[in-house]
C-alpha cells in the first residue's frame, strides 16, 4: 500500500529520480520474483539467504543482497552512485517513506563494488563531503507533494 | 554448534537452479581462456564449487606459512589483505582493525631475525567459538573460523579468548564497505581466510598471492585434507609448527623454520 502511494510519484526522490534498475535477472523476469512478491517479502527472502551464506557458503545469486545492489543501484545521468543516506537510493527510497530503520548497511555495501572503489581514489574523496550514515537518515529529507 | 540455518519464516524458496548452474558454467567458461599473453592461456585446476552446494568437511582449508622466505621489510601481505577486504584505516591505528599483521622475532643469543605474517589460525578447536555467548563465532565446517556478525553483539569475549590477538573490534560507523567484506560498527572482525575468494574456486587468499607476486612464496594455501594438495604434501614431508601447540587448539595455519 505504502509502495503504491511511492509509486504514483509522491514523494521527492521519487521514482522518477531513482535510476532504473538493470532489469537482467533472467530472460523472462526482470527481477527475482514478481515485483508484488518483492515488495512485500524481499526481507524474508534475504534473511533466509543471509544465514545459508554466513553458516553454509550457499553463494546463488537469486536472493543475494550483493545481487540486489548490483541490479538496482545504477548511477544516474551524471554517472553518481546513490547512498543508503540518500533518498534517490533504490532501498532508502522506500523505506524513508514508509519510516522503516533497518541497519543492512551499517556493514554491508550500498552501491556496487565499482562505486565503491571509485569513492576511494584519493582524488574523488577529496571532493566529496560524505554525508554520515545516520544524521542524514531522517524523515525530514522527504518533502510531500499531493 | 549446529549449523543448520535458523529458520525463522516457513518460506518456500526453491532457487531458480537452472540460472545458478548457467552463471556458474558461464564463470567457468571465462576462468578456462583467461589469456595471460597470446597464445597462452591459464587454466585452472582448482574446482570451484557449484554456487548451491554447501561446503564440506571433506576440505580443511589452511595455509603453511615458510618463515625463511618471509622477508624482513616485505608488508606485501598486510597491504594485500586491507586492499582486497576493504580494512582503510580511520587513522587512528590504535583501533584500526588489524586481520593480518608482520612480526618479526629476533633471537638474542644468535641475533638471526625470524619474520611471518599472523593472523587468525583458523584453530580446529577455536577458544573463540567455545567462549562466544551467542554462537555469533562458528567455525564453517571446511575449518574456517568467521564471525556472523548478524548475531554478534560485541561483547568481545572472542578477542580475550583468542591466544594470537587475531580479532579486532570495530568501535565506529564504517562507509564504503566492499560488497563480500560486509563490516561495521559494534561486531568482532579477523581474518576470514578469503572466504569469498575460497568459495568461488580461487584456490588461494590475497596474502598467498600477494607473496606470490613479491617473489618470496613464503605463503601457501591449500586444503590439508587432500594428500595431493601441494600444502599437505610439504607438511608430511618437512612438518610444519603450530605456534602455541600446546593448547592443543590444532590450528589451520603452520609455520616452517620457527
Ligand atoms: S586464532 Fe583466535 S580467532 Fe582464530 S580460530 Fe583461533 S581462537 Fe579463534
Ligand atoms: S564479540 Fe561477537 S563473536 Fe565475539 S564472543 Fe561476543 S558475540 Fe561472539
Amino acid at each position: 500500500m505504502a509502495c503504491s502511494v511511492l509509486l504514483s510519484g509522491a514523494v521527492s526522490g521519487g521514482p522518477e529520480d531513482i535510476p532504473p534498475p538493470k532489469g537482467v535477472y533472467s530472460e523472462d523476469t526482470l527481477c527475482v520474483e514478481p515485483v508484488e512478491v518483492m515488495r512485500r517479502q524481499h526481507f524474508d527472502y534475504i534473511l533466509d539467504h543471509r544465514d545459508r551464506t554466513v553458516v553454509e557458503g550457499i553463494r546463488t545469486k537469486q536472493y543475494s543482497l550483493i545481487g540486489c545492489i548490483d541490479c538496482h543501484i545504477t548511477p544516474n545521468a551524471q554517472g553518481e552512485y546513490a547512498r543508503y543516506s540518500q533518498d534517490t537510493h533504490f532501498c532508502a527510497s522506500c523505506h524513508l517513506f514508509t519510516a522503516v530503520n533497518i541497519d543492512c548497511f551499517q556493514c554491508h555495501a550500498d552501491r556496487p563494488e565499482e562505486a565503491i572503489r571509485k569513492a576511494q581514489e584519493p582524488d574523488v574523496k577529496a571532493q566529496q563531503s560524505v554525508p554520515e550514515l545516520h544524521e542524514t537518515l531522517q524523515f525530514s529529507t522527504i518533502t510531500f507533494d499531493r | 554448534m549446529s549449523t543448520e540455518p535458523v529458520m525463522r519464516y516457513t518460506l518456500d524458496i526453491t532457487e531458480d537452479i537452472s540460472v545458478e548452474r548457467r552463471n556458474f558454467t558461464q564463470g567457468i567458461a571465462a576462468l578456462a581462456g583467461l589469456t595471460l599473453a597470446p597464445g597462452v592461456f591459464l587454466y585452472c585446476a582448482a574446482e570451484a564449487k557449484p554456487d548451491d552446494q554447501a561446503v564440506s568437511s571433506q576440505q580443511r582449508w589452511g595455509m603453511l606459512v615458510n618463515t625463511n622466505n618471509c622477508q624482513e621489510d616485505c608488508d606485501a601481505c598486510v597491504s594485500a589483505c586491507n586492499e582486497e577486504n576493504g580494512l582503510w584505516s580511520l587513522g587512528r591505528p590504535a583501533t584500526d582493525a588489524q586481520w593480518i599483521r608482520k612480526l618479526n622475532v629476533k633471537d638474542r643469543q644468535t641475533g638471526h631475525v625470524t619474520s611471518m605474517p599472523m593472523m587468525c589460525q583458523h584453530c580446529e578447536h577455536p577458544p573463540c567459538v567455545d567462549v562466544c555467548p551467542t554462537g555469533a563465532s562458528f567455525r564453517r565446517v571446511d575449518g574456517i573460523v568467521l564471525v556472523n556478525k548478524h548475531t554478534c553483539i560485541g561483547c568481545r569475549y572472542c578477542m580475550m579468548a583468542c591466544p594470537y590477538k587475531a580479532r579486532s573490534f570495530i568501535h565506529e560507523p564504517l562507509q564504503d564497505q566492499l560488497p563480500h567484506s560486509p563490516r561495521g560498527k559494534g561486531c568482532v572482525e579477523s581474518c576470514t581466510l578469503c572466504v569469498h575468494k575460497v568459495d568461488r574456486g580461487d584456490n588461494n587468499t590475497a596474502c598467498a598471492e600477494a607473496c606470490a607476486k613479491e617473489g618470496h612464496q613464503a605463503l601457501l594455501f591449500g586444503d590439508l585434507n587432500d594428500p595431493e594438495s601441494e600444502i599437505s604434501k610439504r607438511l608430511e614431508q618437512f612438518g610444519g609448527t603450530q605456534i602455541r601447540a600446546d593448547l592443543g587448539l590444532n590450528t589451520g595455519v603452520r609455520y616452517q623454520g620457527i
